[in-house]
């Protein structure tokens, strides 16, 4: 049987799914797929297209890869346009005149950006918004332009706006409609948006009709308004609306909509039987969906249809939720009420500029619609009302009213299974509950096993509280405890050490624990202990808790031995410290090594040479790396403008700033940072806990990166930044990590299972939304100022010191060590090596 | 006939060096054993204990340096190379009981942390 072939001419988001999609089908090994697109690569996320002016790459932005299609066999022809069908021979053929034959064709050509007949539009510095390279055009443009207009008041408009605005231009909008966002928000809801948009330095021109655009004055071009107005601008932004991308259906005569579209039944066939439309090309009940979660169900009902399945596109929400120059933005269903005899609640907070409107039924028992400007908390909530059409509580109005104590839950336990939760990958709470029930009992395994939230990500709070009201179910405890010993998460225990003021691990478990402890809980909590009241590791009261890195102020090797790391602040070293580690590596034959972290690193070294070796390197100056500890280890820099040619602030000054104030600060894992002196980034801070990047006006703030196991790309948290409001943030934010996280959670997990992620995480450190800013800054004061090193504090005290011996009763070395020569140093010899050399090197 | 003494004890170390909840190796007769003294527990009877500074596992004479505790019942030591639980009275490991470290008597005597030399 010779395989069935499926054509998709467009490869964007939807294009892209639908493979996805015919691939995990069990019909795919009798499949044939190509896919032609017109734009130089393969499908990447538009909806995260503005990310790219913060710092993303088109390679971020990718959905896939041309390795997984070439894995799964998938044909793909990029920079080619589809320009004919011809339908009775079941063919098309593309712009570089290719002709492929097929048994079914997939139009998922998209949409195009709408650009209202002006004359001038056509001008160099005009512009839309839809592409990478039309990014790529913007980004161009700003660079020699001042001052910025978009032409649209809607959702892109806005989302062009601010991206404008971060490049740097005095930004206007110019909106036809009498308000901004006229399809999802009401009067109240736009008149707020737009005083919140304002206040942001964005100009909003409300009821302007353009009527030409000419050259301007003191700008590069002069827009003239239908009123007589006039604006002048550098650069204008077309973001007038969108229109299907239908010409293909219009020259080759599929059925069409009045105003565009290629109409499509319940299986998302065309006029023709054997052609589909798909996503925001088709025109379904005489709808366009301009969202990607429609779009996707639709590619699923293709699929289906093609494989022999049965589903059947029935419409898609509307409703949005997101985040507009920072203003929070949601609208739901009916925002307007317009439904026959439709009844409002309106809750309008001027002074903390928040808006919400609930949109009722006749009688008020069922939600037909909302829209939240300031505060979009109640979304998921009223969402799922909804979506499953359910009866609103007796005083609907609570769901909006401001929390006054408890806020009235609605329990997702109400929510029938098949309530969509997560609509970019259409998953169920059925089906997050069934997780559950396999085992998935955290939002990282409920994630890869469903993709529930693996999209926009607007669904990760409502698929929590459905997997945790789901382990409730099951009776499985949603049990953070920190082990057997503390029915206590380590966020807890960190509440109780800091408002109990709790000084020793004795102390919080004969209140808060039970047992003797284990070596999970005790070093956690020597970490936070030490974290608030900073006292010396290897007091008595603390001694036990320490993993054996922090009781021997080493790390311990695979032969039993430790290494030795001086701290080398910024990697800045002189040569005198220098010849010191090369004269006491040699004294103790210790292996060296320059370590990954810009320090130098000792090997070999046993427990009685310890507290000689630190004598040594204390007197020459230097103090312990604390490589051994939960605690900052090193901040890279690279040469920064002292020396090099491209440097724009001093990053080693910094570095070493930086990391004589953070070192000896114990936190629930390791920290890392580094500080670059310009945007070439040789000290690669993007890869660290905090990453530090010079600009010309001051510092960068990234945060959350890591290397290792899993890398992460930190993120760009603040820009421009003076030296002192740099610290600032720093304190809170390490302060912040260090209660929050979990045991040996490192930021990057931690953020990202914060709810509410980096924008959550900016309110708290850059806005002081918890109100708490001041007691984690004195809490990192307090730590700055009673840090001590720990092994001068050690070598300093003969009762400690007798713990440095192999044993408390004899002088002798381990017996069990041996050693081989390695390019000239020594390292631990093999279990082989041991039992046929025998040979042991002191 | 006479009976011969078969087991005497050694003194290793004043009982003020070896701190509550740590461990301190000492060599009795060629061997290395790990010492431990435990937070005084109404659940156990005594607060030393005695095993084998060898780890199996880790192969290497590191027991000593490991954060004692209790899993359930057991009060145990954790390995500080890779973290298996040794159980404080048995030697057992309790992650692969076929791992087994040798277990010593000691005993506190004037002051004194001494071990039951093994014949
Ligand atoms: C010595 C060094 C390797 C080298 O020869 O260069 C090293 C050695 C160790 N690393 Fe590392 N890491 C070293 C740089 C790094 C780096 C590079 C860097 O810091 O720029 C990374 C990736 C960056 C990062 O952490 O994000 C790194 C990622 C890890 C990880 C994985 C962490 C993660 O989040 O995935 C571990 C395991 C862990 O911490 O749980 C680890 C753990 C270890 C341990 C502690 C393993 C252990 O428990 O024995 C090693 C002990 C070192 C010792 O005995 O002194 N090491 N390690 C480097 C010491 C730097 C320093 O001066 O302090
Ligand atoms: C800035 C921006 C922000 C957005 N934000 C959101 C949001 O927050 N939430 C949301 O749900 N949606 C958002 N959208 C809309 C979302 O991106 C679209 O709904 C989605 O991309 C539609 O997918 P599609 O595959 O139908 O079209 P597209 O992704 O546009 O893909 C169509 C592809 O087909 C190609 N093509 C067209 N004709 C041909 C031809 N003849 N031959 C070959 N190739 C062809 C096009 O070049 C294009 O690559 C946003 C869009 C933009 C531009
Ligand atoms: S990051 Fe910039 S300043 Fe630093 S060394 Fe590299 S090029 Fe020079
Ligand atoms: S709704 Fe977008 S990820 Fe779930």
């Amino acid at each position: 049987m010779s395989k069935q072939r499926i054509i998709v001419v467009g490869n964007g988001m939807v294009g892209h799914r639908f493979i996805e999609n015919l691939m995990d089908s069990p019909s795919a090994d009798n499949l044939e797929v190509i896919t032609f697109s017109e734009e130089p690569r393969l499908a990447y996320d538009r909806v995260q297209l503005s990310a790219y002016f913060s710092g993303s790459t088109a390679e971020d932005l990718s959905l896939t890869s041309e390795g997984y299609y070439q894995e799964r066999g998938v044909n793909f022809v990029l920079n080619d346009k589809v320009v004919s069908i011809n339908k009775s021979e079941k063919y098309v053929v593309t712009a570089s005149g290719r002709e492929e034959p097929y048994d079914k064709l997939v139009l998922a050509t998209g949409s195009y950006p709408f650009v209202p007949p002006v004359p001038g539009k056509d001008q160099d510095h005009c512009l839309v918004y839809r592409t990478i390279e039309d990014l790529e055009a913007i980004t161009d443009s700003a660079k020699t332009s001042k001052v910025g207009v978009v032409v649209g008041g809607g959702l892109l408009g806005l989302e062009a706006a601010s991206a404008l605005k971060n490049l740097g231009l005095k930004t206007h909008v110019v909106e036809f409609a009498p308000r901004l966002m006229a399809v999802q928000l009401d009067e109240g809801g736009g008149k707020l948006l737009r005083r919140k948009i304002e206040d942001l330095d964005v100009t909003v021109h409300t009821e302007k009709n353009t009527q030409e655009i000419v050259p301007g004055e003191t700008c590069r071009y002069r827009m003239n308004f239908a009123d007589g107005s006039i604006l002048e601008t550098d650069m204008v932004l077309f973001s007038a609306g969108i229109r299907p991308q239908d010409e293909l259906a219009r020259e080759f005569d599929l059925e069409m909509g009045e105003r565009g579209g290629i109409v499509i039944n319940n299986q998302c066939q065309t006029s023709d039987e054997d052609i589909y439309a798909i996503g925001e090309c088709a025109l379904w009940e005489g709808r366009i969906f301009g969202l990607v979660a429609p779009g996707y169900t639709m590619a699923k009902v293709a699929v289906s249809h093609i494989t022999g399945g049965t589903e059947e596109f029935t419409g898609a929400d509307m409703s949005t939720k997101l985040k507009l120059l920072g203003v929070d933005v949601a609208s739901i269903g009916d925002a307007h009420g317009n439904t026959p005899g439709a009844q409002s609640y309106v809750y309008n907070d001027e002074v903390n500029e928040i808006y919400k409107r609930l949109v009722v039924s006749e009688d008020n028992t069922r939600l037909l619609g909302a829209v939240l400007v300031g505060d979009v908390e109640a979304y998921g909530n009223l969402l799922q009302l909804k979506l499953n059409d359910m009866a609103l509580p007796d005083s609907p109005e609570t769901l909006i009213a401001p929390a006054i104590g408890d806020a009235p839950a609605m329990g997702v336990d109400a929510l029938p299974d098949t309530a969509q939760i997560c609509s970019c990958f259409d998953v169920s709470k059925g089906a997050i509950c069934g997780a559950v029930q396999n085992g998935c009992t955290d939002m990282g395994a409920i994630k890869s096993e469903t993709l529930a939230s693996t999209g926009c990500g607007g669904c990760a709070a409502m698929v929590k509280q459905v997997m945790d009201s789901e382990l409730e179910n099951l009776g499985v405890e949603v049990c953070n405890d920190i082990c057997e010993h503390f029915a206590y998460s380590r966020q807890e225990l960190a509440d109780i050490i800091r408002i109990k003021g709790i000084n020793t691990f004795d102390e919080l478990l004969s209140e808060h624990g039970s047992g003797l402890g284990c070596e999970i809980c005790k070093p956690a909590i020597g970490s936070i202990l030490a974290s608030y009241s900073n006292e010396y590791i290897l007091k008595k009261e603390h001694i036990g808790l320490q993993d054996t890195n922090d009781v021997y102020l080493g790390n311990m090797q695979k032969d039993g031995t430790y290494s030795v790391v001086p701290r080398v602040p910024g990697g800045e070293i002189t040569p005198e410290k220098l010849i010191v580690l090369g004269e006491v590596a040699k004294e103790y034959d210790l292996y060296t090594k320059v370590t990954g972290g810009q320090r130098i690193d000792l090997f070999g070294a046993q427990l009685h040479e310890l507290p000689e070796i630190w004598r040594k390197l204390i007197d020459a100056g230097f103090e312990t790396g604390h490589a051994y500890g939960k605690s900052l280890r090193t901040v890279k820099s690279c040469v920064g403008s002292t020396w090099c040619r491209y440097g724009v602030q001093d990053s080693v000054s910094m570095a070493v700033a930086v990391e004589d104030r953070y070192k000896g600060l114990r936190s629930p894992h390791k920290l890392k940072m580094a500080v670059s002196g310009c945007t070439r980034e040789c000290a690669e801070a993007q890869s660290k806990d905090v990453g530090i990047i010079a600009t010309e006006n001051g510092w960068n703030l990234y945060v959350c990166g890591n290397g290792g196991m899993r890398p992460r790309h930190a993120d760009l948290f603040a820009t421009d930044l003076d030296d002192e409001t740099l610290i600032k943030y720093v304190d809170r934010f390490f302060m912040f990590y260090i209660r929050t996280a979990d045991r040996l959670q490192r930021t990057s997990v931690w953020l990202e299972n914060l709810e509410g992620g980096l924008d959550y995480l900016r309110e708290v450190i850059i806005d002081d939304k918890l109100g708490i800013c001041e007691e984690l800054e004195s809490e990192m004061t307090k730590v700055v100022g009673t840090y001590q090193c720990e092994w001068k504090t050690t070598i300093e005290d003969p009762e400690k010191l007798k713990r440095f011996s192999h044993f408390i009763n004899a002088d002798e070395p381990d017996s069990n060590l041996a050693f081989v020569e390695v390019r000239g140093q020594r390292r631990p010899a093999t279990d082989e090596e041991k039992i046929t050399a025998i040979e042991i090197v002191e | 006939m006479s009976t011969t003494i078969s087991t005497e004890w050694v003194s290793i170390c004043p009982d003020q060096d070896l701190l509550a909840n740590t461990g301190l190796c000492a060599l009795l007769d060629g061997e290395q054993v790990a010492i431990y003294k435990i937070n005084p527990n109404p659940a156990y009877s005594q607060d030393l204990y005695a095993i084998s500074n060898y780890d199996p596992i880790g192969k290497a004479n590191v027991l000593s340096r490991g954060i004692l505790g209790n899993i359930g019942d057991h009060l145990v030591v954790a390995s500080p190379l890779y973290k298996q639980h040794f159980d404080l009275i048995s030697g057992e490991c309790l992650e692969d009981p076929e791992q087994r470290v040798k277990t010593y008597e000691v005993r506190r005597f004037n002051d004194e942390i001494q071990l039951k030399k093994t014949v």
